[in-house]
């Protein structure tokens, strides 16, 4: 039971990985092998900025948040659309790239120890509910996983942007003839993408540590909870994290050498298995 | 046959002569001249040990295997439109496997590197059912996890020194001069072998379906080329050419450990290679080796710098430079040192 409800918890922090990388791989195709680096970056930039400004976190949170939007619109506009079409080799390299300059960036700046951001009371903070203790600030990501989650899915299909999204996804050319600037359409999706991934980065920087080395691996968490949950679908992608997080914290309590190797072999097993993922929606 | 149906003599006025049929242009006297003297090169090459400082010949097994494992990346992803960031999973394996053979088995060490790519190769049948169910970009990051399943197995494997990796014992009576003169010799065999092996394949029929194959798939399939084989295929053999690049370097090496072993940096620089170089020709790795060889060389002092300006370049590269440094010689001055090209005689 314990093991479920950490699993879940843990779960709640993967979604907020792997939202950003289901909406830009949803609306137009790109893999961005830099999820993880940008996540790191973002929560050294909350921990930087707590350095600097002695706000609280959640301040320093929603200030991050309109700048991220910023970043990621740009990068789409003026890096990315260059690397988009058929071939997925030049958007996968250019953003392999990005992800080799910011962990030396990083590294350069923060050197490799690993750091975190002080929430407080908060982060110790725990309650007591059905035999088990939750910490309130897992407990909070889990929560805020679910609202934005619903608030992607809200948006993708009920909003003029989100059929915007799911127009150019489904036909970029007949989408611009019907007067779409796709080129703009990506730039917004990328920058919901970076607000969700500042959103993460923040709060992993509060609940464990950063270093410029995590990225890769957070790259992979949210790349299985994609896959696992099936593309394009954000509930999907919300179900896979949970399934990815209840089978670490399984791994974990087995042996905590094999945690991270059972996640991986559980994705592999669902690729072979039913390679499509649990909920698909969009075909890749 | 079907052209055979065109030259029906009408008449015997107008019975097509030899010299009238189409003829096919597979070579340049450029070529040949880079042939031969790429010969004479290896000629001298091979004599380096009698010769040349030990230095020279470590460096030479290093880049060696650099490029071996840059030349199956291109391979994978320039004509088999296969990109992946796992390709470090072969070349563990084979580091591995070598080890495993030498230290264990008591094969020959040199030995043990041809083995150790065969059983990459066989291995790499069954993961290609898992990374095949992926395409585009989450091939690539499908065959990343694959390389982590293999990292993390191994490093709970406690045998072979777990996380904090072994030594390579097998070595251990082979006088040192010996030792680095056959591993230098077993890298240019290794290097000359590659560069022959892809152009002969490219050259050949096969070659000209995958070409086909990285052109459009599914046009491809419908002119009747076994897509799923062929792809396979080239995902075996470049796991092959990749745990032999892995087995070569932990020979010269002598240590090995899984965060060595299935780094992804592998991978990164062999992408920064084949971008630089020119991806999808021959050439490319050969000058992407080069000059990677040549800033590692110059620059590598600077650490993070030196990583941050080669994640720069090749950034840059991909977005204005594609056809890279081989490409644009070709495209300056009409350099193809391997053509594989089919041209029409005008």
């Amino acid at each position: 039971m314990d093991t479920l409800v950490q699993g879940l918890l843990l779960g709640g922090l993967y979604c907020l990985f792997a939202l950003g990388q289901s909406l830009m791989f949803g609306v137009m195709r790109l893999t961005n092998t830099a999820q993880g680096d940008f996540i790191v970056l973002a929560g050294f930039a909350a921990i930087a900025a707590a350095g600097l400004l002695a706000w609280h976190p959640a301040f320093i949170a929603l200030a991050l948040l309109p700048l991220a939007f910023v970043a990621g619109y740009g990068l789409q506009r003026w890096v990315l659309n260059g690397a988009l079409g058929r071939d997925p080799l030049p958007s996968l390299v250019v953003t392999f790239g990005l992800a080799i300059v910011i962990q030396n960036g990083l590294l350069q700046l923060f050197s490799a120890d690993p750091r975190s951001l002080d929430a407080g009371a908060l982060a110790t903070r725990s309650v007591a509910a059905g035999g088990t203790a939750v910490g309130v600030l897992p407990a909070l990501i889990f929560a805020i996983a679910l609202a934005a989650t619903a608030a992607l899915q809200w948006l993708f299909g009920r909003t003029r942007l989100g059929r915007a999204f799911r127009a150019v996804s489904d036909d970029r050319e007949i989408a611009e003839l019907m007067g779409l600037d796709a080129r703009k359409v990506y730039a917004f999706a990328t920058g919901i993408a970076f607000v969700l991934i500042a959103v993460a980065g923040v709060l992993q920087a509060m609940r464990t540590t950063v270093s410029p080395s995590d990225g890769p691996l957070l790259l992979l968490f949210a790349f299985e909870a994609v896959i696992i949950g099936g593309m394009g679908s954000f509930w999907g992608t919300f179900a896979g994290a949970m399934l990815l997080g209840i089978t670490q914290q399984i791994g974990f309590r087995l042996d905590p050498g094999w945690g991270i190797w059972l996640g991986h072999l559980v994705f592999l097993a669902v690729l072979v298995v039913r390679p499509q993922g649990l909920f698909p929606k969009t075909r890749g | 046959m079907a052209i055979d149906v065109l030259h029906v003599p009408t008449g015997s006025a107008n019975l097509p002569h030899a010299s009238d049929e189409p003829q096919v242009l597979r070579s340049t006297p450029l070529a040949q001249a880079a042939l031969a003297g790429s010969v004479a090169l290896v000629g001298i090459a091979a004599t380096l040990p009698l010769w040349g400082e030990s230095s020279w010949m470590r460096e030479f097994v290093e880049i060696a295997c650099y490029f071996v494992f840059a030349s199956m990346w291109n391979l994978l992803a320039g004509y088999g439109g296969m990109v992946s960031i796992g390709q470090q999973a072969f070349f563990g394996i084979g580091g591995y496997a070598m080890l495993a053979l030498a230290n264990f088995a008591g094969v020959n060490p040199f030995l043990a590197i041809a083995l150790a790519a065969m059983a990459a190769a066989v291995i790499a049948v069954p993961v290609s059912w898992v990374a095949f169910r992926l395409s585009g970009g989450y091939f690539a990051i499908g065959s990343w996890v694959i390389a982590e399943v293999f990292r993390l197995g191994i490093a709970n494997v406690s045998a072979v020194g777990g996380g904090s990796g072994t030594s390579l014992t097998a070595l251990r009576g082979i006088a040192k001069a010996t030792r680095e003169g056959v591993t230098y010799w077993v890298a240019l065999a290794a290097v000359v072998a590659c560069i022959a092996l892809v152009y002969a394949f490219l050259r050949s029929k096969q070659g000209l379906a995958l070409l086909a194959i990285r052109d459009n798939e599914t046009a491809a399939e419908s002119q009747g080329i076994a897509v799923r084989r062929m792809k396979l295929a080239v995902y075996v053999v470049a796991a092959f050419g990749t745990a032999l690049a892995g087995a070569l370097y932990f020979v010269g090496n002598l240590r090995i450990s899984p965060d060595a072993a299935f780094s992804v940096n592998w991978t990164a620089f062999a992408i920064f290679m084949v971008m630089i170089g020119g991806i999808g020709r021959i050439e490319g790795p050969i000058v992407g080796a080069l000059v990677f060889w040549a800033l590692n060389k110059f620059f590598s002092d600077y650490g993070t710098w030196y990583l941050l300006g080669i994640g720069l370049l090749a950034i840059v590269a991909t977005l204005f430079f594609r056809q890279g440094l081989a490409g644009w010689a070709q495209q300056r001055w009409g350099w193809e040192l391997f053509p594989t090209r089919r041209v029409l005689k005008p």
